[in-house]
């Protein structure tokens, strides 16, 4: 009897800093056992002999900032069974979606001598704001025994085990005394999706949000009491304004503590 | 990802439109007419994501963690440099001790895991005829595990120190969140001996890979830190004569932006091309090697300076004993500091950080307000320094291949690339390689 055949793997790039899909390379124990068990058949970081066609599954790291891009996510669904979308980037934006917020032609002037040469869109989007998305891995960047857990998962063809619930919980669980309540530290960690195994609070700093918003989070209770603790209404549009502001409940929250113009 | 070469008349193109085994987007393009090469180009496509200006109104604290998301493969060098420009900016200098010895354990770690990651996953498979490592492992399966574990005890150190691989999250202004005891840095002995081990195997190995017999021309330029191999500060220096502190870098060094690239050429003022990386730090700093790492290097042949790029390979070996044997002796001297980090109060002033990333310098600027608030930034990464040398080694490798066949040359232009162990992600100002012969 013929063996089974094996699944096949593409790994795909949109705008974003490589770490997420390093994450993949970063297995180091399992890697070659992955291969083993699956065809990577188009993964350019890590091979250039790509295999054209359609796959079983894809995985997409980065968000859509240009018009080619915005075309080719659209090509990359149409060949792809499952598509599993990986950190920030992918999956609310990123860090530049921050130009969502501002104006693309001063970012550009700013940052380019000659404009002229730069084609991008005027916004950073997720992946789910082009295609329907299978399954989206939060974090900036993701965990990669989480990576390995949702691959798994669609090989068995069953949900992968990603819990949607709080930093929070992953402090209790390690043992952690929270930062917030006896140092004042502030923290996202309430209103942050779990997934880094609560690591800032570890390390004696604040969760910073890098796994964006939880399912549900309670940002206007969270917001409160860090202006209790000291902040000011520019650190509390800061600390939603990073690799997650495009997420809904990030973007919302730090809309809220925007100056008010002449206007109103 | 070859493409065939196009042939119209006497014109010849080879090109390559999603360059493989490069961290991020790039393509290639040479045309030539006739027997003359008429252009050639490394483009970089991967999309601008402005980090300059996003940076501008953000907190002077801030720099790291958002300057890390440049690149997932050099975190720790966006974070150096960007809290020693913060630093000086602020009147701090952080230049002894153990908060110094702590980073530069962290800078260690990243050099292990990136030039490992670059020798035997990116680059050993060109020399032994693989589309990638995993392909390789299929014949060589212990190769590629040494080099798998090699890139497991950087990442290590990495996970220890700065609490996770990519992106760490435990570096701060004015040094850590929190500082390590001595207890905690003791499990890191034993994978650093044996990735020591592999390193100085590693030497040995990539020194019997064949070379063609190449050399590159541009001014080599490195940090210069007395007494120590350079990375985490020091002057910039070049076998061109250059001397200067980091900031006096705008003064020297000019960025370009041309049509084909979204990254910004740099070049030396009045003189040109400079290349940075593994060949610039060990021609100028070999003196600063520990001695087992020189002992490593003179045993495989390396002189005192190493102009062939294809050679980078044996050159990055080297630094990888000089990173784990580095890396040993900062854990037995190590003392946990009094405190994780010293008070970086902000004020209005303009700073400036260099610091030596796995494949070249990185540095950065910052114009700070007296609230910290962010009002200009401005970073050059080690790509868009290398790019303009790149290209004229893909002229040099084209000159010389005008008789391959169109795929042989091709694969040996992307091999030129690939030596330099192009950071695409990073060249935020921003790389594509396509043959056009004439």
């Amino acid at each position: 009897m013929a063996a089974a055949r094996r699944q096949t793997l593409a790994v795909w790039k949109f705008a974003s800093c490589d770490g997420c899909q390093l994450s993949l390379l970063d297995c180091e124990d399992e890697l070659l056992l992955l291969a083993d068990r699956l065809e990577i058949a188009y993964f350019l970081e890590a091979s250039s002999a790509t295999v054209q066609g359609s796959y079983d599954i894809s995985i997409v790291e980065g968000s859509i900032t240009t018009a080619h891009d915005a075309e080719r996510i659209r090509d990359v669904r149409s060949r792809s069974r499952v598509l599993i979308t990986i950190g920030a980037c992918a999956t609310a934006g990123g860090i530049q979606a921050l130009r969502n917020f501002g104006d693309v032609e001063e970012f550009t002037s700013i940052v380019y001598a000659s404009p002229d040469y730069i084609s991008t869109l005027s916004t950073s989007t997720p992946i789910s704001a082009h295609v329907p998305v299978d399954f989206e891995l939060n974090g900036c960047p993701i965990n990669k025994q989480q990576l390995l857990e949702v691959i798994g998962a669609h090989l068995a063809a069953r949900r992968p085990r990603v819990r949607a619930h709080s930093v929070c919980v992953e402090c209790k669980r390690r043992g952690t005394v929270c930062v917030m309540v006896a140092h004042g530290t502030l923290c996202l960690g309430p209103v942050t999706h779990a997934g880094c195994g609560a690591l800032c609070p570890a390390y004696d700093r604040g969760c910073y949000g890098c796994y964006g918003p939880m399912e549900a989070p309670n940002t206007a209770a969270l917001s409160a009491r860090m202006a209790a603790l000291g902040s000011e209404e520019v650190d509390l549009v800061r600390v939603y304004r990073t690799f997650n502001a495009g997420a809904g409940a990030f973007r919302d929250a730090s809309e809220a503590h925007l100056p008010q113009g002449p206007d109103g | 990802m070859s493409e065939p070469g196009e042939r119209r008349g006497r014109t010849r193109v080879i090109r390559t439109d999603y360059l493989a085994r490069v961290e991020g987007e790039g393509a290639m393009y040479v045309r030539l007419d006739g027997r003359t090469v008429a252009e050639v180009k490394l483009r970089i496509y991967e999309p601008p994501r402005f980090f300059e200006a996003l940076l501008r109104g953000r907190a002077f604290t801030e720099a790291p963690d958002i300057t890390a998301r440049i690149c997932g493969i050099c975190p720790v060098a966006y974070q150096m440099s960007s809290v020693r420009a913060m630093e000086d900016a602020c009147g701090v200098a952080i230049d002894s001790g153990p908060l110094r010895d702590l980073r530069r354990l962290l800078y260690c770690g990243e050099w292990i895991e990136s030039h490992s990651l670059h020798i035997y996953m990116l680059h050993a498979p060109d020399f032994l005829g693989y589309a990638g490592a995993v392909e390789m492992a299929r014949e060589h399966r212990e190769i590629v595990e040494q080099g798998l574990q090699m890139k497991k005890a950087g990442n290590a150190v990495m996970a220890l120190v700065g609490g996770r691989e990519v992106h760490p999250i435990n570096v701060r202004v004015g040094g850590f969140y929190r500082a390590p005891t001595r207890a905690e840095l003791s499990p890191l002995v034993e994978p650093l001996e044996r990735a020591r081990e592999t390193a100085l195997a590693t030497v040995r190995w990539a020194a019997t890979l064949p070379f063609p017999d190449v050399e590159c021309a541009p001014e080599l330029v490195a940090l210069s830190d007395p007494g120590a191999y350079p990375i985490d500060l020091g002057r910039i220096v070049s076998d061109g004569g250059l001397d200067i502190a980091p900031a006096d870098f705008d003064e020297h060094i000019v960025e370009e932006h041309v049509e084909h690239s979204n990254a910004l050429h740099a070049r030396i003022r009045e003189r040109g091309t400079y290349l940075t990386g593994p060949l610039a730090r060990y021609a100028l700093a070999s003196q600063a090697l520990r001695p087992l790492a020189l002992d490593a290097a003179r045993e495989a042949g390396l002189g005192p300076v190493c102009r062939n790029p294809f050679q980078s390979i044996v050159v990055r070996s080297v630094e990888l004993v000089q990173a784990c044997d580095e890396a040993l002796a900062i854990i037995d001297a190590y003392e946990q500091p009094d405190a994780p980090a010293v008070e970086v109060t902000p004020r209005r002033a303009v700073g400036h950080g260099a610091t030596e990333a796995p494949r070249g310098l990185l540095y950065h600027r910052y114009e700070i307000d007296e609230d910290g608030t962010i009002l200009d930034a401005k970073i050059v990464p080690p790509t868009s320094q290398n790019q303009l040398a790149i290209e004229e080694d893909l002229r040099a490798v084209v000159e010389r291949g005008l008789d391959l066949p169109d795929e042989q040359l091709s694969l040996r232009c992307e091999q030129t690339i690939r030596n330099h162990d192009p950071c695409i992600s990073c060249a935020t100002h921003f790389l594509t390689l396509t043959v056009d012969r004439g």
